[in-house]
């Protein structure tokens, strides 16, 4: 479980978060949604210690992430994948993969057989470079390079960014699954709201940088109000 | 065949390779400096030659040359790692012009403290094996067994470093650091560590080559040894194109070879002119240099 206390983060006079508090439960996905520039990005990159706050406190497990350095959070079983992708196009599909697997849990051999198995389209092309990938295989690769470290604690930012909504949908699909099958705690930033309340159990909400709402998917899919305000969605 | 190996084009690759391979080695250095820290390494050379004397200095208490080698390699590395750590690291993220002036100005202050310390003169070093050519049926082929123990010397470091980068988790990870740092470091990877390593091991390739051009019949070891080898290394560099270690590699041998024949056949005068003719005209074509992939680079 990751538990976030009073977190905030300043970029000089910006407050990007203001004492945010929420708890992201083991094995389940929760969706952090929210307009442009509410500070949704901004809280992943506070957890893998991309930016460090002003105030409040990062919880794994009951290990302090907080003062960490990003490279020691990983090594604890933090995946994170960047908006973006973050692929290296100039590696291959291959060593984008090996360089994922460095300081995992598991062997490169068997993690890459399980990400074989779970991104086909990757086994075809593990020789190729990753910049000939278009941007729904991109995403796979980013998401194969986090999972083939066996995280505990998978961290998504904008993963239906560009892509086909029936891709999406896919990507979603194999999300889910692997919370289950593995316990992975997933805390998926999304746009896209609708489909990440979808497919997640519990929802924060965040409005420039504080947290509007904070409660079961379901419920902040059928509030009206959230929807009207900081959601954006029309009837 | 004897008068194939024996003929003046031939003398000239030989003699010309003999050279080349250093100047390969000191533009792979550059570009592996290059590639982790965007940083260009004027000093590359004079670090190299200040590495090479602290070996070659123990020459004096009678430590034989293979050792002189081992500590000159030793004092490479770790004079990579403590020019990382204390000069480099401030340098990074400053504007373009800052490492210029910085790495321009180390240069200058290790040939002033290597010419106080250890004088202008230069220091004999003992030639490892005969420098007389072999000879074939009574003609000459240019080159002796101390010249193939250099080529050698310097193509199988250069080979050491292209496998370490392109075939070992390490080098895998020191790529990594430099092309996608803040990923590298989502994925554990200690990209700071990388860095230092990067220079660490650069500065040791260019222990290594100083050490083979201190090896030569000639005046041995001076502060400025290095400086005519680093000039066309940078030129064979910026042709090979500063992300390729082999088209550095490759293009520093070409300009070896070329530098003989134009040595042989015009004047050594002309070296500089069409060294530098060739860089123009590679940069008008192809501004990227002859062996790099892609352009585009996300800093």
């Amino acid at each position: 479980m990751i538990r976030v206390t009073g977190l905030s983060v300043s970029y000089g006079a910006v407050h990007a978060l203001r004492d945010v508090s929420f708890e992201a439960a083991t094995g389940s996905v929760t969706a952090v949604i929210g307009a442009n520039g509410a500070g949704k990005t901004t809280l992943l990159r506070a957890i893998s210690a991309l930016v460090r706050p002003t105030a409040g406190e990062i919880d794994l497990d009951g290990t302090r992430l907080v003062g960490k350095s990003t490279e020691n959070i990983a090594r604890l079983g933090v995946g994170h994948v960047p908006e973006g992708r973050g692929v290296i196009e100039e590696f291959t599909i291959e060593e984008n993969l090996r360089l994922g697997a460095l300081h995992g849990n598991e062997s490169f051999s068997v993690g890459l057989a399980d990400q074989f198995e779970l991104f086909p389209v990757l086994e075809e092309r593990r020789k190729q470079h990753a910049g000939t990938l278009s941007g729904g295989e991109r995403q796979m690769l980013a998401m194969a390079r986090a999972l083939i470290a066996r995280p505990s604690v998978l961290l998504l930012d904008e993963p239906s960014l560009g892509l086909a909504p029936l891709v999406t949908a896919e990507l979603m699909k194999t999300i889910k699954e692997l919370c289950e099958t593995r316990k992975l705690t997933v805390i998926l930033v999304e746009q896209n709201a609708m489909s990440a309340l979808r497919v997640s159990e519990h929802a924060v909400v965040l409005h420039l940088g504080r947290v509007a709402a904070d409660d079961r998917s379901e419920v902040v899919a059928n509030d009206e109000n959230l929807r009207h305000y900081y959601l954006g969605m029309a009837e | 065949m004897d008068a194939f190996l024996t003929s003046r084009n031939v003398s000239d690759v030989l003699v010309g390779l003999h050279f080349g391979v250093v100047i390969g080695l000191v533009a792979l250095s550059l570009v592996m400096i290059w590639r982790a820290t965007h940083i260009l390494n004027f000093a590359q050379g004079a670090m190299a030659m200040f590495s090479a004397y602290v070996g070659m200095s123990l020459l004096s208490y009678n430590v034989g040359y293979w050792w002189c080698v081992v500590v000159a390699v030793i004092a490479g590395l770790a004079f990579g790692g403590v020019t990382e750590r204390v000069l480099v690291r401030r340098l990074y993220g400053k504007p373009e012009i800052n490492p210029i002036v910085v790495m321009v100005g180390f240069l200058a202050l290790l040939e002033a403290i290597a010419s106080a310390v250890w004088g202008m003169s230069g220091r004999a070093v003992p030639l490892p094996f005969s420098f007389v050519d072999w000879q074939l049926n009574g003609q000459t082929i240019a080159i002796s067994p101390n010249g193939l123990y250099q080529i050698v010397a310097a193509l199988v470091v250069a080979i050491l470093v292209v496998v370490l980068f392109r075939y070992t988790n390490l080098g895998l990870q020191l790529r990594a650091a430099a092309v996608a740092p803040e990923v590298s470091r989502l994925l554990g990877v200690r990209v700071s560590r990388m860095l230092t390593l990067g220079w660490i091991l650069s500065s040791g390739v260019g222990a290594v080559a100083a050490v083979i051009v201190a090896s030569n019949f000639g005046p041995g070891l001076t502060p400025t040894l290095m400086d005519a080898p680093f000039a066309i290394a940078f030129i064979a560099a910026a042709v090979g194109g500063l992300e390729s270690p082999w088209g550095a590699l490759v293009a520093g041998v070409a300009f070896g070879i070329m530098q003989q024949f134009v040595i042989d056949y015009l004047n050594s005068d002309y070296v500089f002119l069409i060294a530098l003719g060739a860089l123009v005209v590679v940069l008008m074509i192809r501004p990227q240099g002859l062996f790099t992939k892609s352009v585009s680079r996300r800093v």
